[in-house]
């Protein structure tokens, strides 16, 4: 899919196509969200399905539905920067999140869209777009984290099947998925990163079982699952035998410098929060507004997440005029965003002082919001690649630092 | 939308880059001033971009990350303001600030006085030389009088000018943070310890990918805040401004000190030039509001 090389002038407005998009998607946003149920407790997984497919299922009737796919693949086909767009406008209305068709919409769908054959696509794309198939991932392991690529769970060919057995961890959405894309190793003599494949899992396979995981939130966000002699059809493959690692890595280029913005534009809107919140927040001294130091502190976030939003407008730009895959800018992101996301959250604690020990709100402050968003951004420098790793991925794939070892 | 330097833009940037490395290569950076560079710069349309060429500031802050990435010393800031109405090096006078110092006025044509009630311009005074300023290539003198306070203000465009000269620092800073990394990033890759290089070391290589996330974070920032003064339809242009400010500050100043750890004693040292771009880092630190002030700014803007 060659993409044209875009020659246009710097403009942070939005062109008359954007804007019509722009316009149109608010407009359905208002009368969709009217329609929209109660959200349901953290720990009813029946009911998070159930509410998150069927926003998915508005999404799917209005052409919002994989927003960003390819068309030929049953998407919309929207450019980087409608993309960008779209997940602003979400945001700013209160849409819910993507919820548990992330790894569908995300991950596998892409996965199955570029790697999978005919028969694949066909069954699968189709209904995870209409929010009827729900996936989970089976990458990382108690032995393999950081260093993805040493996992063992293995699968043993016998006739038209494999034969699976191994222990994934930090599964989201297990409670709720259909399938499962799943690493296995195929290949226990190869090199670690030859000798792996990726498969189709059905969740309602015999010998698979599902251990919730109960985070530091107190919910169950994440899952073990057992594999214990499950028998997977050879059918189930995306991709050739031993080839997993390079089918997974494909993947990320359907993102396009998209992946935190509805973070980020909520992060705005928290440090405007936070600024309104200081100046009726009193302590012997005055409000904590009156406090200098403060405000310079909330003015320094701000000044830090307005350009998070300019660096993911260039991120963005870049998937738009070339190759679709964004530069250096996604890994900038990542490390500057969950770090500075840290530290907003823990600026609002200092504003609402005991106030932040609720999970509820509290003295009409929005203390739950906080404190619960407080303890959930502790993950952000962790999951999908540690800042750590993050670090390395800098130094040495765009510095050119040699590596260790 | 789209947020990205031009074809245009990127070829301009090239130009002056490569004019400075041919003419004010690293060696070249401790004999500081340079009259005949400043000349060259001048006829090539630097100072001019905007009141002549009809360039914006987005196309200025990109020359200006050159200027900084040189090292470059001179009154960069308020030469490009005043555009080539007065001929010759223009300082800025923050008489608001005290001790009164003024950078580069042993050189300077022209003063651009930017207080509280507005801007002018007076001729040149004399001041006492401080001597030995923290940055050695930018001279220091003390003014005992703020230089004729009564001139005529320029009037409407002091909000402008004031805006202008913070994105145009802040993209001097941003240069600085940018070749600080540089610096540290190629100095990591062939110093070697232990058998490897030190860049292979995380530790090192973290502090690296710091610097580099640092600037790219700052660039952006400055780069939105100069399209949005060019046209402030698409954004809080003030808003901008102060955060452009502020974060390359952050990234010129942490990143000299980020730049020198790398170098280990090395780095301590006159004849290993990193120091001259530290030190410049904390002179545009105090430069058209420091962080603190754009910080305290920005939040009342919220």
């Amino acid at each position: 899919m060659g993409r044209q090389v875009i020659v246009a002038d710097v403009d942070l407005r939005d062109s008359p196509d954007e804007q019509r998009f722009r316009a149109e998607l608010r407009d359905w946003l208002v009368a969709a969200l009217a329609m929209l149920p109660p959200k349901p407790d953290h720990n009813d997984w029946p009911g998070r399905r159930a509410y998150d497919t069927a926003w998915q299922k508005q999404l799917h009737a209005a052409g919002y539905a994989g927003i960003n796919w390819p068309i030929e693949y049953g998407g919309r086909g929207a450019t980087p920067t409608e993309h960008l767009i779209f997940l602003e406008e979400s945001e700013r209305a209160g849409a819910p999140y993507v919820g548990v068709n992330f790894v569908g919409l995300l991950h596998a769908g892409p996965t199955i869209a570029t790697e999978g054959n005919a028969e694949q696509r066909a069954e699968h794309l189709p209904r995870i777009l209409a929010g009827e198939e729900v996936w989970c991932q089976g990458f990382s392991e108690p032995t393999a984290g950081s260093d993805l690529a040493s996992m063992r769970t293995r699968a043993v060919r016998d006739g038209e099947h494999y034969v699976v057995s191994g222990h994934k961890l930090w599964t989201s959405h297990a409670e709720a998925a259909d399938f499962c894309e799943l690493l296995v190793r195929t290949d226990s003599d190869a090199p670690k990163h030859k000798g792996i494949s990726w498969l189709m899992v059905p969740m309602d396979s015999p010998g698979i079982e599902v251990r919730p995981l109960r985070t530091i939130l107190g919910s169950t966000e994440f899952s073990e699952v057992f594999f214990d002699d499950v028998r997977v059809p050879v059918a189930n493959r995306v991709g050739e035998e031993n080839d997993g690692w390079r089918v997974t890595m494909v993947t990320l280029s359907f993102e396009r410098g998209t992946a935190w913005v509805d973070q980020i534009v909520d992060s705005i809107r928290l440090v405007g929060d936070l600024a309104r919140i200081a100046k009726r927040v009193t302590d012997r001294h005055g409000t904590a507004w009156d406090d200098r130091g403060l405000r310079r502190d909330i003015g320094h976030l701000a000044a830090e997440f307005d350009a998070l939003w300019a660096l993911t407008k260039r991120g963005v730009s870049e998937a738009s005029g070339g190759s679709g895959i964004p530069g250096p800018s996604a890994s900038v992101l990542k490390l500057r965003y969950t770090e500075a996301r840290q530290r907003l959250m823990d600026l609002g604690a200092r504003v609402l002082d005991r106030a932040s020990l609720s999970r509820t709100d509290l003295a009409g402050l929005p203390a739950a919001e906080w404190a619960n968003e407080r303890i959930n951004s502790i993950n952000y420098t962790i999951a999908a690649g540690t800042s750590q790793i993050q670090r390395n991925i800098v130094g040495e794939r765009i510095l050119g630092l040699p590596r260790e070892r | 939308m789209y947020f990205l330097p031009t074809v245009d833009q990127l070829a301009l940037q090239r130009g002056v880059r490569d004019l400075l490395d041919d003419r004010f290569p690293l060696d070249r950076l401790p004999a500081g001033y340079d009259a005949g560079l400043w000349e060259s710069l001048t006829e090539t349309g630097v100072f001019s971009l905007r009141s002549e060429l009809g360039l914006g500031l987005a196309d200025a802050v990109l020359v200006f990350e050159e200027l900084g990435r040189a090292g470059l010393p001179g009154p960069l800031v308020g030469t490009f303001l005043l555009g080539g109405s007065v001929a010759g090096p223009v300082t800025v006078v923050d008489p608001d600030r005290r001790p009164l110092l003024v950078s580069h006025l042993d050189v300077a044509a022209g003063l651009l006085v930017l207080d509280t009630d507005g801007a002018y311009v007076a001729a040149p005074v004399t001041g006492v030389p401080l001597s030995d300023p923290v940055d050695p290539l930018t001279p220091l003198h003390e003014l005992v009088a703020v230089p004729d306070p009564t001139a005529t203000r320029l009037g409407e465009t002091t909000a402008e000018l004031r805006a202008a000269g913070v994105v145009l620092t802040a993209a001097l800073q941003v240069g600085l943070a940018g070749r600080l990394t540089e610096l540290a990033v190629d100095y990591a890759k062939t110093r070697e310890q232990f058998g490897k290089p030190i860049g292979s070391f995380q530790a090192v290589k973290h502090l690296c990918a710091d610097m580099f996330v640092r600037a790219e974070l700052a660039r952006a920032g400055v780069h939105s805040a100069a399209v949005m003064l060019d046209d402030p339809e698409v954004g809080d242009a003030s808003r901008a401004v102060h955060g452009a400010k502020l974060l390359a500050d952050e990234a010129a100043t942490t990143n000299g000190r980020s730049c020198i750890q790398v170098h280990g004693g090395m780095g301590f040292t006159w004849e290993v030039p990193v120091h001259f771009f530290a030190k410049r880092a904390w002179l545009q630190a105090t430069e058209f509001g420091t962080a603190d002030e754009h910080a305290e700014d920005l939040a009342g803007l919220l």
